[in-house]
């Protein structure tokens, strides 16, 4: 199985909001927390190191094109 | 210990008369009689091999070492004659209890099921198994066991290894067709050798004390994360054998060794958690681990097993464990290499099959001990979340991880030939897997275990046959054991079968260590002698 990258809410917004919601009133401590516990119970929920492995390197990909974006900006 | 003999004379031995241009030669010269040496100089005299024996102490080792011995290991030491006594003296178990604060998390039973001759896990103390391995040396001629004997020199030859051992009676020389390096942790062979022999070292710090009292506790394993006794940190309790408990507790890494290791510092913090004061310490010490193996095992003739050639964390009972199944897995290539009925390629197939090993103990030790000592605020965070999560949910517990316990390794190996195609297995030990054992029954209703029957088939390969079907019949040198049909054991509880996903006439090829080299629906003689001379590296 591969990672879906396809919409698959069909109302993203109330999933996004949901997670939003979850973190709202938390201090960064426990918002960090929260996510932690998340990223587990999600990660079971899907089962298959394929898929997460995909998620993780998706994820991190985000967070290095951020980085460069900023790096670009910055000369 | 009373009935234990632990130290041993100094006896010079003629070899040592001989000039340094005539120095004795030998076929196996083992070097370190711990209990990985121990048990290979023993299955090597029980293959008809003569083994020279050397060690550089007159004394088996004191203090706490290896607790945890495996059914895998104990299976070895019944093919050696040892693994009842072992058994006997030892502490049985297979429960382990897994508890956050005061709260239990989860536990795990590590052999579940009925039929087998051997528990999951005996606990103990190193002593005792090393000195019921050197009574079982003195059984046999065939082990020269040399005391006080500390090799300083090893020159590679052509066809030998020069040695040159100090003793107390001056230096002498001696030639070896094999050296096997058994002499631990800090091996002076691997440095003579110049291996280099790296990985992880871990900057935590752990307190064992083995304690003497009489407590109530089950024998089971029961390890505690942020217990109420020892916050923040985690700690472990283990029974052995004379009233003994081995007590594990983590320290910070900045923790001073010389005051932590001090009984009156010690004290408060074991009485806080057993609730009482009424203990005598056998022992205390500080240490740090590291996670490192050498890069070959075979450095020419002279070969490594054991903590010579790889080095993990204690959690999870793979250092000695791992030591003997490297001994099992050496024994009987090195007797084929010898006896010229395999080449010595054969030995590759060791270091490919335990370093293979090593690398997944390594593995298995570092994830229990990341878990255990988290590397950073949020390696910290996502454990504090699966510990969290284990109250409530199956696989929060199945993530907390306090340990994973010693498994025998599945080989991926060249000795191994491919199931067939339209075989069908649903089950079974595969090609490269160790045995399973289920009782088994001789004609006579005498009950007995299939591990017997494999040990008591003698030192070569053994071909397990099931059923009615087709007999094929075992190669020449090839023990057999068949379970069902006319003249066969019987499979009582029906065990037998279903571990090895057996139908009439299902065969397995087991190597002289037990592990399955190849299996056949339908085994026909051509296949049967192409899968052999594979597992025996004839090709």
């Amino acid at each position: 199985m591969a990672l879906s990258t396809a919409s698959n809410f069909a109302r993203p917004d109330d999933a996004f909001r949901a997670v939003v919601e979850a973190h709202r009133g938390l201090s960064d401590e426990q918002s960090a927390d929260l996510d932690a516990a998340l990223v587990l119970v999600l990660a079971n929920h899907i089962g298959d190191l394929g898929v997460l492995n995909e998620a993780i390197a998706l994820a991190k990909r985000r967070m290095l094109d951020a980085g460069q974006q900023q790096q670009q900006q910055q000369q | 210990m009373a009935q234990t003999k632990t130290r041993f004379g100094y006896r010079r031995h003629p070899d040592q008369d001989r000039t340094a241009m005539s120095a004795a030669e030998h076929a196996v010269v083992v070097v370190g009689a711990g209990p990985v040496g121990l048990s290979l100089a023993i299955d090597l005299a029980q293959r008809g091999q003569s083994v020279v024996l050397l060690d550089d102490a007159d004394r088996i080792g004191e203090g706490s070492r290896a607790i945890c011995f495996s059914k895998r290991s104990l299976e070895f030491w019944d093919r050696l004659g040892v693994g009842q006594r072992m058994v006997d003296k030892g502490v049985v178990w297979g429960v382990g209890r897994v508890f956050h604060g005061e709260q239990q998390l989860y536990q795990f039973n590590l052999l579940p099921e009925e039929g087998h001759k051997r528990p999951a896990f005996i606990n103990l103390q190193q002593f005792y198994a090393e000195a019921y391995l050197v009574d079982r040396v003195e059984e046999l001629s065939a082990v020269d066991l040399r005391w006080r004997n500390k090799v300083t020199g090893l020159e590679a030859r052509n066809d030998h290894v020069l040695l040159t051992i100090q003793t107390p009676d001056g230096p002498y020389r001696l030639g070896a067709r094999f050296v096997i390096a058994c002499d631990g942790a800090k091996s002076s062979l691997r440095q003579m050798v110049g291996a280099e022999f790296s990985g992880q070292a871990f900057e935590d710090q752990f307190l064992i004390a083995d304690v003497k009292m009489t407590a109530a506790f089950p024998t089971e394993r029961w390890f505690w994360f942020d217990p109420p006794f020892h916050p923040g940190r985690s700690a472990l309790l283990h029974k052995q054998p004379d009233d003994i408990w081995r007590i594990d507790l983590q320290l910070s890494r900045f923790a001073d060794p010389a005051v932590e290791k001090l009984p009156e510092n010690v004290r408060p913090r074991i009485a806080r958690m057993l609730g009482h004061d009424k203990f005598d310490f056998e022992w205390i010490s500080l240490y740090k681990f590291q996670c490192c193996r050498m890069d070959n095992f075979i450095h020419g003739r002279v070969i490594f097993a054991g903590d010579a050639a790889h080095q993990v964390s204690p959690f999870g009972a793979r250092g000695a464990n791992s030591g003997l199944e490297d001994a099992e897995n050496l024994a009987w290539k090195l007797d084929r290499v010898l006896r010229e009925t395999s080449p010595e390629s054969l030995l590759e197939s060791y270091h490919i099959e335990r370093s293979a090993a090593a690398d997944e103990n390594i593995r298995e030790s570092t994830r229990s001990t990341d878990f255990m000592a988290p590397n950073s605020h949020q390696e910290a965070r996502l454990r504090k979340a699966a510990l969290s999560l284990a109250r409530e949910t199956e696989f929060g517990k199945r993530m907390v991880n306090a340990g994973r316990l010693s498994t025998p390794s599945i080989y991926h190996t060249p000795l191994s030939t491919a199931d067939g195609d339209g075989d069908g297995w649903r089950g079974g030990p595969r090609p490269g897997a160790s045995m399973p054992d289920a009782p088994i029954a001789a004609s006579s209703d005498e009950p007995m275990f299939l591990t017997d029957a494999f040990a008591k088939g003698g030192t070569q390969f053994t071909l397990l046959a099931f059923g009615n079907g087709a007999a094929v019949k075992a190669p020449e040198g090839v023990a057999a054991i068949r379970i069902g049909g006319e003249g066969g054991f019987a499979d009582p509880a029906g065990l037998a079968a279903s571990r090895y996903d057996a139908e009439p006439g299902t065969a397995y090829l087991l190597r002289p260590d037990g592990y399955v080299a190849a299996r056949f629906r339908h085994p026909t003689r051509p296949a049967l002698d192409a899968a052999l001379a594979r597992a025996a590296g004839q090709n």
